[in-house]
């Protein structure tokens, strides 16, 4: 959480090109969201790394919790059947 | 009526944009590692390094046309104060942060303009040069308005010193638009931008932008520093370019 007098943190995301989706890249400080969007432009996309910049408070983030993590997690770990190689496709099938 | 000019004409008038640009950037490097957060600390290296590379350009430009073999590094880092051609607005010391917003409002306002007509410069090398740099200018101007306007209409301490940083740089800004001899022809030429068309723009860039903030435009008083165009310089500019040398001029040829 941010301090007094402190510049909320924000959380940034980057398209690196049309078609891809935006990929969280890092966060920062900034005032309000028009200039988290600059300032993500100058400390984030310097190498052309974006086409797209999303700004999120970082305080309207609710995550997981990591004290959860085996009630949340561990259930799916020997669930082979939910991924689709699991299943042995018949011969003749085609265009798969 | 089309005016002959020469490549020494277009030599000087592209080592006058350079010289601004590069003595500007050095100023906004100063800021590294010093400005009051570390994501503007990056914003003002970022703006000073695209004004390096244009007045990489430009120097380089200079240099080809003038024809005596003195490339980029040679004209920045082997010339003495007075064979400096900048404005003196770009060589005023950095002050803290409300005056390097209000010079960069000022310069970028101007810079937009100058660039957008080059692009159209009868100078192929310039109006290329012109071409890139715009896309960058446009940034900066948006990032001094933006700062402009959270200082000017922001708490009672940062407004009195956004008016007073505005205050003190406002008299610089005439030099900008001034015209001689050597201009007139090349406007004449269409290689130049037209001083006059570039000083409209500029009025209508930025009073709205300080009347946005809740400032006041400043007056234009008796005092209008001039000069630079011909090497008379403030002592700030020797210090800085003491600074900006001494590396190559000691170790000549230095490299990475």
């Amino acid at each position: 959480m941010s301090q007094p007098g402190e510049w909320p943190l924000w959380e940034v995301f980057i398209r690196a090109k049309r078609g891809l989706s935006h990929q969280h890249v890092g966060s920062l400080h900034a005032a309000d969201a028009e200039t988290a969007v600059r300032n993500a432009r100058d400390v984030y996309t310097r190498r052309q790394e974006g086409v797209s910049i999303w700004v999120v408070p970082a305080a309207d983030i609710t995550a997981s919790s990591p004290d959860e993590k085996d009630a949340f997690f561990d259930p799916a770990a020997d669930k082979a059947y939910r991924h689709p190689t699991f299943y042995e496709i018949p011969e003749g099938v085609q265009h798969i | 009526m089309s005016a002959t000019v020469t490549d020494q004409d277009v030599a000087i008038y592209a080592l006058r944009l350079g010289d601004d640009a590069l003595v500007l950037s050095h100023r906004l490097a100063e800021w590294a590692a010093s400005a009051p957060e570390i994501e503007e600390d990056i914003a003002l290296t970022n703006i000073g390094l695209d004004l390096l590379g244009q007045a990489r350009n430009l120097l380089t430009l200079a240099g080809a046309r003038e024809g005596e073999g003195r490339d980029e590094d040679a004209l920045a880092f082997g010339r003495n104060e007075r064979e400096f051609s900048n404005v003196q607005l770009v060589e005023q010391p950095r002050g803290d942060f409300a005056a390097t917003i209000a010079r960069q409002l000022l310069f970028s306002v101007y810079q937009l303009p100058l660039y957008a007509e080059l692009t159209g410069s009868a100078d192929e090398d310039l109006a290329a040069i012109a071409a890139k740099a715009v896309k960058e200018v446009r940034y900066h101007r948006d990032h001094a308005a933006g700062w402009l306007l959270r200082l000017g209409d922001g708490t009672e301490e940062s407004s009195r010193r956004m008016q007073d940083a505005l205050d003190r740089i406002w008299p610089f800004h005439h030099e900008l638009f001034e015209t001689d001899e050597l201009l007139d022809r090349l406007v004449a030429a269409g290689v130049a931008a037209d001083p006059q068309v570039l000083h409209r723009s500029w009025l209508d860039g930025v009073v709205p932008l300080v009347e946005q903030a809740t400032l006041r435009v400043p007056e234009d008083g008796m005092r209008r520093p001039t000069g630079g165009r011909a090497g008379r310089h403030g002592e700030a500019l020797g210090h800085m370019l003491a600074e900006m040398q001494w590396l190559h001029r000691s170790e000549p040829g230095a490299r990475w």
